[in-house]
């Protein structure tokens, strides 16, 4: 059983990801892991270095700079050539190369793997994470994205793989990168993060989600939001935590404003400890908080904020 | 520019589902169904493109039981031209799904085709991505915005670090995401002009594909439950039980 992994990077470092998607390999056989792009040789040496990593490949061209899916998928389709497994987690990269590479493959891809249990047999939840299925594949190689949350993260350090050198498919000269707008922020990524504080349509304006951002300083926590509140533009669309953006599971979730649709439980149920912050004491946040608290959450906040600091 | 737009029939989304006894899915008996969410963003995109003047025709598609006639036919009340419905009896994989629609892009030759990203029932996120590979055409998913010019579509692309725009060499397969637009609901002028908008009814056998599915169903079961846990009386008794009780804040 080779097992290969779809490395996501930005040709200067490995995003953290891919530690996941590492561990999930792990339990199926030995790991490749693939690294395409253009002037990646650091990632390709980060890779190298994962725990448990084999082997890596190292891919470059002009073409493969930003990674398109157009571009990257017959690559991950001819290396896939005699595995028993191809990896990536679930994240917007892993979702929009992955269905691509299958298709090419004729593969009946599996999204979002929470478990593994067997070669062949894994779970993933639908409806929102109010079922779980077990699905078997009849596929001659599986094509998986798996759930960040669902896998701890390899060692990033300890291994020493050897790095090869392939070359690369065509260039299709489907669709260029034009640009990107990402959002800076010093804070700790949502979905790795040990302790999220989201707000929801609770928070009425962008500018309130300063007073999130203040309990957020004193917990070294990613701030997050809920649909509603990245629909009515308080914050960008990358905060979104739920069924259609993105799941978190940190030690500590704090839902401020949030009430707690079954769309948004999908996207933070098992975080390990819940708080709920809400006027509404029906809120149906309340049925899965460990701790809920019944308030203003403009008195809450701040009074959360001066209590942290003692 | 003719438009494509595939629509699922899916259980509401503000239904909570419930899994069967047998474990074998979940209840689909006397459930509200509606058309998938993101289908409905991309039905009106594709529809403000046709008032726009940039499409000259706009077919809406869905494949599944019978039923999804209405599915479709709440596509024309919100302003397609005319639907295919493909009867397949039992629920397809997205590879299925992915194959017919590339065997209608065939014909109808489209030169761009509206998705939704992901249906919420199966929550797979890939039928949009396999249709544009089985084509070989480009692909925008999770858009919330589009800009057809001159033969080449920009995408603006909802990622996990935030946005990001890609040029788009058209026929492309484009997937939507919540903030692309707000979808509109049909008025009873439109949904009366749409009961006589045609609708033409295949089936996968007559457009060559074998539908055969991938995956077994083992079993489908709740997920493990969270109780509620206990209210707190103000901010100073939430911090004192993280600290002491959950342990989660030094």
């Amino acid at each position: 059983m080779t097992v290969l992994v779809v490395a996501e990077h930005d040709n200067k470092t490995l995003r953290p990801a891919t530690l996941n998607a590492v561990t999930a390999a792990k339990a199926l056989g030995e790991v490749t892991v693939l690294v395409a792009g253009q002037g990646c040789g650091a990632v390709a040496d980060a890779a190298a270095k994962i725990q448990g990593v084999a082997k890596v490949v190292k891919v470059e061209a002009a073409h493969l700079e930003h990674q398109t899916a157009e571009a990257m998928a017959p690559l991950v389709a001819k290396l896939a050539d005699g595995r028993s497994h191809v990896l990536a987690t679930a994240t917007t990269f892993g979702k929009n190369l992955m269905p691509r590479a299958a298709a090419l493959l004729d593969v009946q891809q599996i999204s979002d793997v929470s478990a593994i249990e067997g070669p062949d047999t894994f779970q993933r939840p639908i409806y929102a994470g109010n079922a779980i299925q077990t699905v078997r594949s009849k596929d001659a190689i599986k094509v998986l994205t798996v759930r960040q949350t669902a896998f701890d993260p390899a060692a990033s350090e300890g291994g020493s793989a050897a790095v090869e050198t392939a070359p690369a498919t065509d260039d299709p000269g489907l669709s260029t990168f034009v640009g990107q707008e990402l959002t800076k922020s010093e804070r700790p990524e949502l979905t790795a993060a040990r302790v999220v504080i989201s707000g929801g349509r609770g928070m009425q304006s962008g500018d309130n989600f300063k007073l999130i951002e203040a309990v957020a300083d004193k917990l070294g926590a990613a701030v997050g939001a809920s649909r509603a509140a990245v629909d009515a533009g308080f914050v960008p669309n990358d905060y979104q935590v739920g069924q259609t953006g993105k799941v978190v599971a940190p030690e500590l979730y704090v839902a401020v404003g949030i009430s707690g649709a079954i769309q948004h439980l999908a996207g933070m149920k098992d975080s390990k400890v819940i708080v709920a912050i809400n006027k509404d004491e029906e809120a149906p946040i309340f049925q899965v908080a460990d701790y809920g608290l019944v308030d203003d959450l403009f008195k809450a906040l701040p009074a959360l904020a001066a209590e942290l600091s003692k | 520019m003719k438009i494509l737009v595939a629509v699922k029939r899916v259980i509401d989304a503000n239904v909570k589902v419930r899994v069967k006894q047998d474990g074998s899915g979940v209840e689909t008996a006397n459930v509200k169904m509606a058309m998938n969410p993101f289908c409905e963003i991309a039905v009106e995109e594709g529809v403000r493109m046709r008032e726009a003047g940039s499409a000259t025709e706009m077919i809406a598609v869905s494949i599944g039981p019978a039923v999804a006639q209405e599915t479709v036919r709440t596509a024309l009340a919100m302003g397609a031209d005319r639907g295919i419905v493909v009867e397949a009896d039992a629920a397809l994989e997205p590879l299925a799904v992915a194959k017919i629609l590339k065997a209608i892009a065939e014909k109808e030759k489209p030169d761009l085709i509206l998705m939704g990203k992901q249906a919420v029932d199966g929550d797979n996120n890939q039928t949009g991505q396999m249709l544009s590979a089985l084509l070989g055409w480009s692909q925008g998913t999770f858009a919330s915005k589009i800009k057809v010019d001159g033969g080449k579509a920009t995408v603006t692309r909802e990622v996990d670090g935030g946005l990001e725009t890609v040029a788009l060499k058209m026929p492309a397969v484009v997937t939507t995401d919540l903030r692309l637009n707000q979808p509109r609901y049909a008025s009873l002028p439109n949904i009366m002009k749409a009961k006589k908008k045609p609708i033409e009814m295949l089936k996968p056998d007559a457009l060559g594909v074998d539908t055969t599915p991938r995956l077994e169903t083992i079993k489908v079961a709740e997920p493990a439950k969270r109780q509620a846990g206990v209210k707190v009386a103000d901010v100073a008794e939430l911090v004192a039980k993280l600290r002491t009780e959950a342990k989660v804040i030094p």
